[in-house]
């Protein structure tokens, strides 16, 4: 399986190797910088790579490539699937997954790949688990440390590992039992350039912090089950529940995990909830442009549109632009000819605009495609595919009789 | 380097890193290491410095320094850095109690073993040593350790560990165990033999923990072993849904291949169905009912396999989803793929790299079957921050799933594709346009025009792309198009793409009788230019003038004699090649024969228009979802997915024999597996357990034993000792008086259980009558039940686990060595889950102790010459399940008490032969404080065992170990067992084959030390065999069964060997049995005559006796 992995950063430096078999020499990864050059930008990398021994299967996340080396035959989807595993667990016990982290923890880091693969095959890859097998560095727990002497390794196997639930460790206590879910949804749309969408869907996913103690068994059920398309579940989810009565019921592993995922593909469901009016032309001659681009609330029910970001990818003859945004503030790279605009708050009365002009490229012939707009925004307390949210309810079917007797469950909702 | 000693100024740098002392190191841990030239010099002795320091660290006494050390050793590890020459400093290190410390040596030590292999054999007895922990975290990682250690010398070593650890009791040690099988084959291909006894073993277990690993070795090790499977598919099949996300991977794709070999094609139905309407023209409408009432019946095991993996696709693992998916389109009926579609489409969301590959599987399967993805065709867009190899492939499904129907709105799409500013994409739009034109004739025309359309574009690759598409249009109807060729004859000026220029010349010469004007200019135009052209193009231009030569010889006749003769001194030969092979074809002259007669058919003869098709037409000749398939090349070790057979083999291979005597017909059994199933799920407690149980009780039958547990766990884990089964037993008798909580849980179960019969209903009939189905057909027999494996399994799992749990909360506090362990089974929480570790139930530590010191001694002979045999301890051949009654429950004022010799080395003692004591407590009151006292009216015997009990609950038992030193006699051990009220005297008369430990040895050293041991200390008897024992399983059995000795592999056929020694003494004890149609000689030598005498009496009874 996998036989070894090497950690790149975007600046083609090899800052961490691990082998799992026999040691594979770095020299393996020239054929990777050789494909990483060929493809420009580092998100048209390949994935799989052959060369003529082994065969490289690599993702790129948060500015790292994690480059594995494999020797025979083995589903690609296992590696790339497992490798976003390993990205996961990093950012899980670091907060987030950089080189710097990485380097900083290095030796954690080696922990934690020889546990989770033996001679290439996943050995432990639940959080729950690992916590207890490696403990997550914490400034309070390194100061413990250095005083008493003790270590961040379990020295027992952790109880997960053996039980026919792995991704809850036993023992839990709190004094205070909560849980919280949040459903966050996003629209996925394409619009034409008359403002019709082309396609939207859905996709939801529930995040859920639980922090109960023993062993609970919770369920959740939606008022509208049907509208969820498609749905894919943690683990811990029963499946057989699910598909006879819709209800989702789980023993839910301790801390933050992803519940589940949907999906909603009604198409006339999905309201979107701004609307851009764009006006960007080129003269013929004199190799400058026009930019003009607005941006207007649709329907959002009365909550306020946050985050609001848009994006243009210029074509590559745009030299310069020269804009004045009536709200927030605008960005253009010259090298990458990306023109980022970050309005954040959208207020409905005063319209954000952004105009201006654009230089070309002297000589060169004017594009003959607009360029297509990105608009990322955030809503709180929305749920887009509507109905849906507020009917969750949590119900609890076994909870540890502890020092509370009657469970607290706070839910937040949108 | 300042510091740097005299010996080592012949090479300083090494010098500087070896501190003299280990100067004899020198020689291996340097190579390797830097390729030191002059410039890497000074970084050099800074870094051997640090290492001159990290060894001092190494060396202090300090753990805290050690740990320091090593954790710097790591990030130089990490780092890719050489830290080879600490390996004398950190193997020391080894056998640190420090838990964090001993896993970054182990971290080390698999990185550099490889290199140091001599230095690296003075770990291995640490690791001996911790195979034996009574923690299953440490035995699992020495074991881990011990099979990462790339050391060819311990591959003797690593095999007896391998077998150990697979009869542990810890499921997580023999996940461990499987793992290390696949370590050792790569190390050594030659114990494939033996190791596939070692996969045959665990693929029995029951453990959802090592159901993947073991597979993953079964693949690794004997894929072809298919035979394997049959026992196990089933329970493989049930298992499923509780395994973890990697192991389900490999089982499904294991199974797929097995499922291929096994049924038959659920396809054929659809090709049946195709013959009968052909048949129908002709035959008569009988007949064709005749052929219609042998519709194809899909065997039960293969619905089970599909059905038991369909609620995968809901995995977040998208691994998981694409392994499920693969199946369904390599085993599923046609008319079901349907189901694996939303899945697959919502990996689309997921990272860049897994839409890659789903992408290009979904390519695959688009081609064969439009109708699956056609209602996701938008999922399918490109979106302007997708990847270019990302927007490539979705091009690519899109133009698979073009049809008259959505066409429009496809080429809509694409026309905004051409515009995208990332060429090479939209090149490939272009060549998408093309297909959809050919594919689809009533849009050719619209794409026609719109290429040329494109042809006025000012980007060039998209114009050259045009072209080229427009060129293989053409081909299909070109009188109609004479414009566009003359368009594009206009346009040749400006295209300087190679490529499409060539196109344009062929497309001329092709049709120039549809522009006989402009063909011979563009000819002239080309004459003037054709040095300065690329290769393609010249060819082309060759080619043109030769047919203009045909056509219109009158206005290029000179042209063409022009080009020819520049093309005659071009530097290429290939174009030279081609202008000499076309002057003799179409200029006439003296030597040409009858070949130039024919010029004209041959250069102007209608070539059929290519055809445009996916690049991922023959990608479907591998498994979906392989490596192999992604490259579209085979990998090293693909694994070629067989056809399905033309006639399934024999079915009834995948029954289980079960030890009920009713078999259940297949059908019904399914169903009601799948009732279990439902309730099961990944967390069945054990109540549900029961209740399963006791509902296939009624089908079920007799079963001679107390618990039906028990049974099912006897008949499962043969191998395993009955430790097991009492300690099964006892949980779930514990189990079911637990507390309140429990019964709540279980009278939800019990609400549940209703509750299914009624889902049930809509779907198949009613539960009930599915039992008694189940009952009316048992007579038929023909198939087992997998509803009874399925339940097995389930309480197998909760057993185990049970037992570890009770294990737990009373050793955990103890320390490892001489304390005594009980397994208490009185309270008992919800949790399968709370166990942390084992307590040194016997089996887990099957290696004589007395021994263990000796293994290092031992591995140094090993590496002196291997051949020297070494006197090992091994774990016993056969363990006996029967319990001897210690205390009836009437004299015991309801405490009865059992023991049974578990054949394993004792943990007091060396010279103890160890014991199981299950004591039981039958009547209502609880007893307290019962303890075992020391009455040693014999001074020569000594008893030791376990601390009180404190506490013994109704109706519960617990199981205490005792050592018992007999002294090599078989007199009777008495003692008392003291409860808070009374007291009984008890006495243990052992049988004398219990007084033995199993050794091994070669066969030559059994000669040589039999030799030692004649004259009196031997004692033979001739026998008269019964025919049915004459066999040598039969023999062997029925000696391991009379006495605790090991088979010894005999090279003589009919010579059977045993070798063992006594607990207390540990004189050797030897027995052959030499068979001689139809007697047979045992012969016994030992130095304890009154053991081999007796031995020899019990042996003659037992050999004599038929039966088992």
């Amino acid at each position: 399986m996998i036989h070894s992995l090497f950690l790149i950063n975007n600046a083609g430096d090899l800052f961490l190797e691990k082998h799992w078999k026999s040691v594979i020499s770095r020299s393996v990864c020239d054929y990777f910088f050789e494909a990483r050059e060929k493809a420009v930008e580092p998100d048209n990398v390949p994935p799989v790579i052959r060369t003529p021994h082994h065969y490289l299967i690599n993702i790129y996340r948060e500015k790292i490539f994690f480059v594995s080396v494999i020797q025979t035959e083995v589903p690609p989807l296992f590696v790339i699937e497992f490798l976003h595993r390993v990205a996961e667990t990093f950012q899980d016990y670091f907060g987030e997954c950089s080189e710097s982290t990485i380097k900083d923890n290095v030796v954690i880091v080696y922990e934690l790949l020889e546990e989770m693969l033996d001679n290439g095959f996943p050995l432990a890859t639940e959080s729950n688990i690992l916590k207890e097998l490696i403990r997550p560095p914490t400034i309070l727990r390194s100061m413990v440390n250095t005083i008493t002497g003790s270590s961040n390794v379990g020295e027992t196997l952790p109880t997960g590992q053996l039980s026919t639930i792995p991704w809850r460790r036993a023992g839990v206590k709190y004094t205070n039992n909560e849980a919280y879910f949040d459903v966050v949804e996003e629209i996925d749309a394409i619009l034409d350039k008359s403002g019709t969408t082309v396609f939207a869907e859905i996709q939801g996913v529930i995040d859920a912090c639980v922090k109960l103690s023993g062993m609970p068994d919770l369920t959740l059920s939606f008022m509208n089950p049907r509208l969820l398309d498609d749905v894919s579940f943690h683990p811990c989810v029963r499946y057989k529940r699910w598909e006879s009565e819709r209800v989702i019921s789980f023993v839910p592993p301790d801390g933050n995990f992803q519940l589940m995922s949907y999906h909603i593909s009604a198409q006339n469901l999905v309201a979107i909830p701004v609307y851009v009016k764009q006006n960007i032309s080129f003269f013929e001659t004199g190799s400058s442009g026009r930019l003009d681009i607005t941006v207007g609330p649709k329907q959002t029910m009365g909550k306020t549109v946050e985050g609001l970001v848009v994006t243009v990818h210029m074509p590559k003859v745009v030299l310069s632009a020269n804009l004045n945004a009536t709200q927030g503030t605008y960005n253009y790279d010259p090298v990458t000819k990306i023109l980022v605009w970050d309005i954040g708050k959208l207020n409905p009365q005063k319209l954000p605009n952004l105009k201006g002009s654009l230089s070309l490229q002297s000589g060169a012939p004017k594009p003959e495609e607009n360029p297509s707009l990105n608009i990322d925004l955030k809503i709180q307390q929305l749920a887009i595919s509507g109905r849906l949210g507020s009917f969750i309810s949590v119900g609890c079917d076994s909870l540890p009789a502890g020092p509370c007797d009657k469970a607290l469950l706070l839910l937040t909702l949108f | 380097m300042l510091g740097m000693s005299a010996n080592s100024v012949s090479y300083n740098e090494q010098g500087s890193v070896e501190s003299g002392v280990d100067a004899a190191q020198e020689n291996s841990s340097i190579p390797g290491g830097f390729s030191s030239g002059g410039a890497a010099f000074s970084l050099f002795s800074a870094d051997c410095k640090k290492n001159e320091d990290l060894k001092e660290m190494l060396e202090s006494n300090k753990e805290s320094l050690k740990l320091e050390a090593m954790k710097r050793i790591v990030g130089l590890i990490a780092k890719g850095k050489n830290a080879s020459e600490l390996f004398p400093a950190v193997v020391k290190n080894v056998a640190s109690k420090n838990i964090e410390l001993k896993k970054l040596v182990y971290v080390y030590l698999v990185r550099y073993a490889e290199e140091q292999q001599d230095l690296a054999l003075l770990s291995i007895s640490t690791f001996q040593r911790a195979l034996k922990d009574p923690n299953q975290l440490i035995r699992a990682s020495a074991l881990r350790v011990l099979s990462s250690i790339r050391v060819p010398i311990i591959v003797p070593i690593m095999m007896l560990a391998i077998k150990e650890a697979a009869t542990d009791l810890s499921p997580y040690v023999r996940k461990t165990a499987a793992h290390a099988i696949q370590k050792l084959y790569s190390l050594d291909p030659d114990q494939k033999e033996h190791l596939i006894e070692v996969i045959e073993k665990l693929l029995k277990d029951k453990s959802t923990l090592v159901a993947g690993s073991v597979v993953m070795a079964f693949e690794e090790v004997c894929p072809d072993r298919i035979d394997l499977i049959h026992k196990n598919y089933r329970k493989l099949c049930n298992l499923l849904v509780d395994v973890e996300e990697w192991g389900q991977v490999v089982i499904i794709h294991m199974l797929t291949r097995y499922a291929r070999t096994q049924f038959v094609s659920p396809w054929r139905e659809d090709a049946m169905f195709d013959e009968n309407n052909e048949k129908a023209f002709y035959d008569s409408e009988e007949e064709r009912k005749v052929e219609q009432t042998r519709p194809y019946i899909m065997d039960p095991d293969h619905r089970l396999l599909l059905r038991n993996t369909k609620p995968l696709l809901q995995s977040r693992n998208s691994q998981v989803v694409m392994a499920v998916s693969q199946l369904y389109w390599h085993l599923a009926p046609k008319h079901e793929l349907s189901i694996i579609t939303k899945s697959l489409v919502r990996l689309l969301r997921s990272h860049r790299e897994v839409q890659y590959v789903v992408l290009q599987n979904i390519a695959t399967m688009s081609i064969q079957r439009k109708g699956m993805f056609e209602p996701f065709m938008k999922s399918f867009y490109v979106r302007s921050t997708d990847a270019t190899h990302i927007k490539t492939l979705k091009l690519e499904i899109l133009t698979n799933l073009a049809n008259e129907a959505n066409i429009s709105t496809i080429l809509r799409e694409f026309q905004t594709y051409v515009k995208s500013q990332d060429k090479a994409f939209a090149a490939a739009t272009i060549q998408a346009i093309g297909r959809c034109a050919t594919n689809i004739s009533e849009v050719t025309d619209t794409c026609l025009n719109g290429l040329v359309l494109l042809l006025s574009n000012r980007d060039e690759t998209v114009v050259a792309e045009s072209v080229v598409v427009i060129k293989k249009l053409l081909q299909t109807q070109p009188s109609q198009h004479s414009d566009i060729i003359k368009h594009m004859a206009k346009l040749f000026d400006n295209i300087t793409v190679p490529m499409a220029r060539a196109s344009i010349l062929w497309l001329m010469g092709e049709y120039c009788e549809h522009v006989p004007k402009i063909a011979p200019d563009v000819l002239r135009k080309m004459a003037k230019t054709f040095t300065n052209e690329e290769d393609i193009v010249k060819l082309q231009i060759v080619n043109l003038a030769a047919k203009l030569y045909l056509t219109n010889s009158k206005q290029t006749k000179l042209l063409t004699q022009y080009i020819l003769n520049l093309g005659k001194y071009d530097q290429n030969y290939d174009i030279r090649d081609r202008t000499r092979f076309i002057r003799q074809l179409i200029v006439p002259n003296e030597k040409s024969g009858a070949l130039s007669k024919y010029a004209r058919r041959i250069l102007m003869a209608p070539k059929p228009a290519p055809v445009l098709q996916s690049a991922f037409k023959d990608r479907d000749r591998f498994q979906l979802g392989t490596l192999s398939h992604t490259l579209n090349s085979q990998a090293s070790g693909y694994l070629e997915l067989s056809d399905w057979p033309a006639v399934a083999p024999d079915q009834s291979v995948r029954n289980v024999e079960v030890v009920e005597p009713v078999k259940e017909a297949g059908a019904p059994a399914l169903r009601k597996s799948k009732t279990a199933k439902s309730n099961e799920k990944f967390y069945s407690d054990s109540e549900e357990e029961e209740e399963e149980e006791e509902e296939g009780s009624s089908s079920e039958g007799s079963s001679s034993s107390s618990s039906e547990e028990s049974v099912s766990e006897s008949e499962s884990e043969e191998n395993s000792d009955d430790s097991n089964k009492s300690s099964s037993s006892q949980s779930e008798k514990s189990s079911s008086e637990s507390d309140s909580e429990k019964k709540k849980k279980t009278l939800k179960n019990k609400k549940l259980q209703q509750q299914k019969p009624d889902s049930k209903d809509r779907k198949q009939k009613n539960g009930n009558a599915v039992k008694v189905e189940s009952r009316s057909e048992s007579e038929s027999g023909s198939e087992s039940s997998s509803s009874e494996s399925s339940s097995e399994s389930g309480s197998e799992l909760d057993s185990d686990s049970d037992s570890g749990t009770d294990q737990k909360k009373n050793t955990k506090p103890k320390p490892v060595q001489s304390k005594p362990f009980i397994k208490q089974v009185e309270k008992k929480e919800v949790s399968l889950l709370d166990l942390d570790d084992f307590s040194p139930v016997p089996v887990t530590t099957p290696k004589s102790s007395i021994l263990s010191p000796n293994l290092l001694s031992d591995l140094q002979g090993l590496l002196i010459s291997p051949t020297t045999s070494a006197l090992q301890a091994s774990s016993p051949v056969f363990v006996p399940e029967t319990s001897h009654e210690l205390l009836h429950r009437m004299t015991g004022k309801g405490l009865s008490a059992q023991y049974r010799f578990t054949r394993q080395p004792c943990i007091y003692g060396n010279s103890m032969v160890s014991l199981q004591l299950t004591l039981r407590k039958i009547t209502n009151q609880s007893i307290k404080n019962t303890h075992i006292t020391k009455n040693t009216p014999n001074k020569t015997q000594n008893t030791q065992s376990s601390n009180a009990i404190e506490r013994l609950e109704p109706q519960a038992s617990v199981t205490v170990s005792m050592g018992v030193d007999f002294n090599d006699s078989t007199q009777a051990a008495n003692f008392q067992l003291c409860t808070k009220e009374d007291e009984f005297s008890v006495s243990i008369q052992p049988a004398v084959g219990e007084l033995l430990l199993p050794i091994t040895m070669s066969e030559a050293d059994f000669t040589k030390e039999q030799g030692k041991l004649m004259g009196m200390n031997e004692s033979s008897a001739t026998i008269t065999m019964t025919p049915e024992n004459v066999s040598s399983q039969s023999v062997n059995r029925k000696v391991v069964s009379v006495a605790n000795i090991g088979v010894i592999p005999s090279s003589q056929e009919n010579i059977y060997r045993f070798a063992g020694k006594t607990v207390s003494s540990g004189s050797l004890v030897l027995v052959s049995v030499a068979l001689k149609d139809p007697d047979a000689v045992i012969t016994i030598n030992t130095e304890k005559t009154v053991i081999g005498s007796m031995l020899l009496r019990q042996f003659k009874t037992a050999l004599t006796n038929s039966g088992p």
